[in-house]
């Protein structure tokens, strides 16, 4: 076996090894369940619904769950059960691509910026504190309204101020490491930059970004459906659980059924990431429980 | 030590001041300005230059940014966009507004907060603690919307106890909005509390396995006297900051409560202002929620840096 292989190999079993540590504990046997059911739920969800999402029959308007509409109808006569199954597609997506881009750009600004230290890592953080003290809800709506509602102008943008939280902690962690020996040493052997980042610092740091990418993600997806809820995330009739919810709330003394499913949804599927990130980072030995949510 | 402070405060401007460059550059940049969302389908020719020019926007925009920051400066955030009112006129009652509700939720949400974490925290995985702490994780990763739909169900319509939703108008005075404030407050301090109590739990387990903890307990020092010498004094400080963090953080989740609750404060008026494009009124709602987190950052900092005596001699990096 050439060494490539095997260090691949080696990959392998540690995210093996971490998935094991993970499901050894009950909250992280259920974080990781929820969140599998929910993902498997998005993909083969469009194979089995029972109904049209944007059927609208005025005839059916509000009826309470019954065997034919498990969870009712709602004030269009569309059915809930539905729109409920397939409301966390355009959620996942969007917060799972936009963590990816967050993680990207704040990890390589932070590693970055933890390396080179002095004036240049002074005026980037100063800048990041500024963008930290705008409400992200007072720039994202701002964006969002001008731009349009499209996934592809939410994906960077979620990304891009869910990834300013990560600069921080790649460059804590970049410092934590860049003063030890075997950086010293590689220094010494002349590597170079590039070279030193791959090889040396990213496998120290990696953990502590991917844990804050994994708690960024839940975070994403409550500000992803606040703005679904507030009117500026997804347009209908696309079916999503924070639009659901608006749209469903002003008729909730009436039809209940219609706000608390898209709620059990959101929810479970919330507190589903919750729970795999904090198995996931206390997998691999890193404690988050005295940080803010910043 | 007043170099220290001054160097905080100084820190504190300079973000402010960036502040400023991105939101004034983040409108100028993004399309559509204030005179063809004013006007809409008919932006052009004559009346669109009319615009500009009543608008001063024909004036290149470094010079709008500080004849505009100068105003700021003087806390003259200029004219709204629709209705053409002052600025100013629009957002003093929408701040007292928000701060009668953030200030009660914060009376509340304290106290509740540090009681909890530190039951949680002295009963440390017993009954209590699992009680409690599955409660405070449920409020503190459930969205704001989601908790405070679920209020409303719960207590306005099945139980039918309070109302469900604030019906007043912007300007009425404190004694008037208080009855109808029951629930946003609840519905705010409940997650405002959860996270709290979060923190205050983990800094109480961190000083109650430190080296002077397990000298006092080894000394004999009885149980309470131990916790509210020993330990209380020393957990609570580092906890200062992160709270100071958490109520911050928590101004864009009241901006989604203030909704949901129809409440006349800053929340339901960044919503509005963006709905209308009323661009100068997001610029200067930008500017005060940021001078907002700006100042209890400085706050917290400036408490901690006076409570603990070794960190005068430190100092203190963000």
């Amino acid at each position: 076996m050439t060494l490539e292989k095997e260090q691949k190999k080696n990959n392998l079993d540690k995210i093996f090894e971490v998935i094991k540590t993970m499901a050894s504990k009950p909250s992280g046997l259920i974080g990781l369940s929820i969140l599998l059911f929910h993902v498997i739920l998005a993909i083969t969800s469009p194979l089995y619904v029972p109904y049209d999402y944007k059927a609208i029959d005025p005839s059916l308007m509000l009826q309470a769950p019954s065997s034919e509409y498990w969870f009712g109808t709602d004030s269009l006569g569309r059915d809930v059960f539905t729109r409920t199954i397939l409301g966390g597609r355009t959620a996942l997506t969007v917060t799972f691509f936009g963590s990816l881009i967050a993680l990207l750009w704040g990890g390589s600004l932070g590693i970055f910026c933890g390396l080179v230290g002095g004036k240049i890592d002074e005026v980037v953080m100063r800048i990041i504190d500024a963008f930290l003290s705008i409400p992200w809800i007072l720039a994202m709506l701002l964006i969002v309204s001008l731009l349009g509602t499209t996934t592809l102008v939410l994906i960077p943008a979620l990304g891009f101020f869910y990834g300013k939280g990560i600069v921080r902690v790649a460059r804590a962690a970049t410092h934590d490491v860049i003063a030890k020996d075997f950086i010293v040493s590689a220094r010494a052997r002349g590597h170079s930059n590039l070279s030193i980042i791959w090889n040396e610092i990213l496998p120290n740091v990696r953990d502590a970004i991917m844990v804050e990418g994994a708690m960024r993600w839940s975070w994403m997806l409550l500000g992803f459906s606040s703005l679904s809820f507030l009117g500026f995330g997804v347009s209908p009739p696309t079916p999503d659980w924070g639009l659901m919810i608006s749209n469903a709330r002003g008729l909730m003394s009436f039809a209940y059924w219609a706000v608390l499913a898209p709620i059990f949804g959101l929810s479970s599927l919330i507190i589903g990431i919750n729970l795999t990130a904090d198995a996931f980072a206390k997998a691999l030995g890193i404690d988050r429980s005295t940080k803010a949510p910043v | 030590m007043l170099l220290l402070v001054l160097k905080r405060i100084l820190l504190g401007f300079i973000t402010l001041f960036i502040v400023s460059l991105i939101t004034f550059s983040g409108v100028e940049v993004l399309p559509g300005d204030a005179c063809t969302t004013y006007l809409e389908r008919e932006a052009y020719g004559a009346a669109l230059e009319a615009c500009y020019e009543r608008l001063g926007l024909n004036t290149p925009a470094y010079e709008r940014y500080i004849s505009w920051a100068a105003g700021v400066l003087q806390g003259d955030f200029g004219y709204s966009l629709s209705g053409e009112m002052r600025i100013n006129d629009v957002l003093g009652p929408r701040v007292k507004n928000s701060m009668v509700l953030a200030s009660a939720s914060i009376l509340i949400g304290i106290p509740i907060a540090l009681l909890l974490g530190i039951i949680t925290a002295l009963w440390r995985d017993k009954l209590p603690d699992i009680i409690i702490s599955t409660i405070t994780i449920f409020s503190m990763t459930i969205p704001e919307f989601i908790s405070a739909t679920l209020l409303i169900l719960i207590v306005a319509i099945w139980l039918e106890w309070l109302p469900g939703i604030v019906i007043v108008p912007t300007g009425v005075s404190i004694s008037e909005l208080l009855p109808n404030i029951i629930l946003p407050v609840i519905a705010i301090s409940m997650i405002m509390t959860a996270h709290m109590a979060r923190m205050v739990r983990s800094s109480v387990i961190q000083v109650m396995a430190s080296d002077y903890v397990q000298m006092a307990i080894l000394k004999g020092v009885p149980y309470w006297k131990m916790v509210f010498k020993h330990v209380l004094p020393n957990a609570l400080l580092p906890a200062i900051n992160v709270v100071a963090l958490t109520i911050a953080w928590l101004l864009g989740g009241v901006v989604v409560t203030e909704v949901v609750f129809n409440y006349p404060g800053l929340g339901r008026l960044v919503i509005e202002s963006i709905s209308n494009r009323d661009l100068p009124v997001v610029q200067a709602l930008a500017i005060i929620l940021a001078s907002i987190y700006v100042s209890i950052n400085l706050i917290a900092d400036l408490m901690t840096l006076m409570l603990n005596p070794r960190l005068k001699s430190l100092q203190i990096k963000k």
